[in-house]
């Protein structure tokens, strides 16, 4: 490797075949320049796809109370379903299921919202601090509601992106603003956004439960429990976890609230991973797919690569016999045709690599297109593609050399 | 400097085998210039591949300057070839890429010669064959008699103990195979054992012994006055 003369010996064959080791090495480093970039743009239509669907946390589930549909216990039906704040703490200390996070919802009535004498139509909300993973919403200024603000009955309020913009386009933050929220001064410590497309959800603001239902006369009443469960490996480990947590948690808000137990109509739960089925069902077949690709692709560049050296190695019979006949070891005469192919092909491959990840780098973040979002490929897998086709290259070269080299000198001295 | 014994040599042709060498008893003292010479078929090219171990023998024995030649692996024919033996071809097999003083040193390389000193030795040796001038040329743009003298610049630079030439004037016209000749001799003038294999009965005739091979056997060996080719420059 770090003999002088080999090296010199090398450098004088690929001065003296500029042509030949120029077309390896475009070939090589095109083949590996369209690998990444393909590979980049799998991954880009990755991230795009699960940007289209990266709405509400796909392992949460939203209860509401509805009227009662059957008769029970001498309850009429059509009776109105209450939920209480002690029906979520029971489920959150009692129900034997570990979930993630947990929030209520209350939503005052008649509520009015005044900035600098205007009357502002959002909805406001009360809620705790894990709504905002439930709902996956992310913050774009300050912060969200804590457990401070809930023990407390903080007067604060966090807005969102959309009444940003339509009410505070004049501010540099809206942070530290008082908005009056029927006749109470709450003071603005966060700005959140939606994921995805859903603006109607920007509708609203949201300050702590306790103060919510404190100052609005709501009492221990809440409209909405919400639940994330953990992630787990598998899907169906997901939906059964899901399914026990929804059939303990409507079993035991039937038996409180005196509901028939075949009374579906009284508690809803929207549960999404249902939805979130078609997602993962979508996202790991698309996985499967660019892996396909990647892998073809890369099949295919180990195949051209192997026929470069194939066709470079029979190019070179005639001199392989020339030098076996001037007292050139088998060897070293491997070694001197493998030794400039890995050097050839390095050289080609990594410019083939700096380029494309480059171009992906400087082109990526800026494409704009529905479902490819991002295309951008991980240096490590690179590096080990364009390594495994160095590899590739040097086995597909190394058996025709072989073979050369143990080929008569006559028979390869006759070979035109 | 050669001896062999018995030498028998066969090719397998699928099922048939095809005995080519049937007992080859031959020597030849150092100094030496001889001519094998047989039409084709005669084995004469079989004897100069063993000789050249280029090939290996079926049976019978092989003594190249005291070393007997034989269970030779790759390797070791590589060392020996590098040391003892100097090849001239017919279709001269020069490196096309290389110019002829990177022709002539390339021997030199695989004796693990230094790259300055394999330069100077080049050039003395492509000075010897007259053609200093022509030593960064390719080989493209030599003339078929410069090439060869190039090839035998290139077998002498290795200095080995005996040069092997096959059909060196084949594929050259009368004039400059006698150039070639002529460069031939005077190598051998200087003691070298040369050994070339023709069908040129006048080629022959410029060796100091010829030795005529028949259907695998020597039919002929005899010593001739050598004609010197220089009479014919």
């Amino acid at each position: 490797m770090f003999d002088i003369e080999r090296w010199q010996e090398i450098f004088d064959t690929i001065r003296k075949n500029k042509l030949r080791t120029f077309l390896t090495g475009l070939s090589v480093a095109s083949g590996i320049f369209i690998l990444v970039i393909l590979l980049g743009f799998g991954q880009g239509m990755q991230n795009g796809i699960a940007a289209e669907f990266k709405e509400d946390a796909a392992t949460s589930l939203w209860v509401w109370p509805r009227r009662t549909s059957l008769e029970y216990n001498g309850l009429n039906p059509g009776r109105r379903i209450q939920l209480k704040n002690d029906n979520f703490e029971t489920i959150t200390t009692t129900l034997n299921s570990d979930f993630e996070k947990a929030s209520m919802l209350y939503f005052p009535r008649d509520v009015q919202v005044v900035y600098n004498n205007d009357l502002l139509v959002y909805n406001v909300a009360g809620t705790n601090g894990d709504l905002q993973t439930i709902e996956n919403e992310f913050l774009t200024e300050g912060r969200y509601i804590n457990e401070t603000d809930v023990r407390e009955n903080a007067k604060v309020v966090v807005i969102s992106n959309k009444i940003k913009r339509e009410v505070f386009a004049d501010l540099e933050t809206p942070i530290g603003e008082y908005l009056t929220i029927s006749g109470a001064g709450f003071r603005i410590i966060g700005v959140f956004g939606e994921h995805g497309k859903q603006e109607n959800e920007e509708e609203r603001m949201f300050i702590p439960i306790t103060t919510a239902q404190l100052t609005f006369n709501g009492a221990d009443n809440i409209n909405n429990m919400n639940f994330m469960l953990p992630e787990l490996d598998s899907f169906d480990e997901m939906v059964a976890e899901n399914t026990k947590f929804t059939d303990q948690l409507m079993r035991f808000l039937k038996q409180k609230h005196n509901i028939a137990p075949e009374d579906d109509r009284a508690i809803r739960i929207w549960n999404p991973i249902q939805e979130a089925e078609r997602y993962y069902s979508l996202g790991k077949g698309i996985e499967i797919f660019f892996w396909g690709v990647g892998f073809f692709t890369i099949i295919a560049g180990v195949v051209s690569v192997s026929n470069i050296m194939l066709i470079v190695v029979k190019e070179r019979t005639r001199e392989i016999g020339i030098r076996k006949a001037l007292g050139a070891q088998p060897w070293s005469i491997i070694g001197m045709i493998m030794h400039e192919a890995i050097f050839v092909t390095a050289i080609a491959g990594f410019t083939g690599l700096i380029f494309s990840m480059g171009l992906l780098e400087i082109v990526g973040p800026h494409v704009e297109v529905d479902y490819v979002l991002n295309p951008s490929v991980n240096f490590n897998v690179a590096v080990s593609t364009v390594l495994l086709l160095i590899i590739a290259g040097t086995l597909a070269g190394f058996f025709p050399a072989w073979k050369a080299v143990k080929v008569q000198v006559i028979e390869a001295l006759r070979d035109e | 400097m050669i001896k062999i014994e018995n030498l028998h040599k066969s090719y397998k042709m699928g099922s048939n085998s095809l005995h080519v060498l049937k007992g080859i008893n031959f020597s030849v003292e150092e100094g030496e210039l001889v001519a094998i010479m047989g039409s084709s078929g005669s084995g004469k090219s079989t004897l100069l591949n063993i000789l050249g171990m280029l090939d290996g023998l079926d049976e019978g024995s092989y003594i190249l300057d005291g070393v007997p030649i034989k269970d030779l692996n790759e390797t070791k024919a590589a060392n020996y070839r590098n040391k003892f033996l100097g090849f001239i071809f017919q279709s001269f097999n020069l490196i096309n890429y290389k110019n002829a003083m990177e022709n002539v040193a390339l021997p030199l390389y695989y004796q693990k010669v230094g790259r300055k000193e394999r330069q100077d030795k080049a050039l003395k040796y492509l000075e010897q064959v007259g053609l200093k001038d022509w030593a960064t040329h390719l080989p493209s743009e030599l003339s078929g008699g410069q090439k060869q003298r190039v090839a035998i610049a290139r077998a002498m630079a290795a200095e080995p103990k005996v040069l092997l030439a096959d059909e060196p004037t084949g594929a050259l016209d009368s004039t400059t195979s006698y150039e070639v000749m002529d460069l031939i001799q005077k190598i051998n003038d200087e003691g070298n054992t040369i050994l070339v294999v023709t069908h040129e009965p006048d080629i022959a005739d410029m060796c100091k012994r010829i030795v005529h091979l028949k259907d695998g056997v020597i039919v002929e060996d005899k010593k001739v006055k050598q004609v010197r080719a220089s009479q014919y420059v």
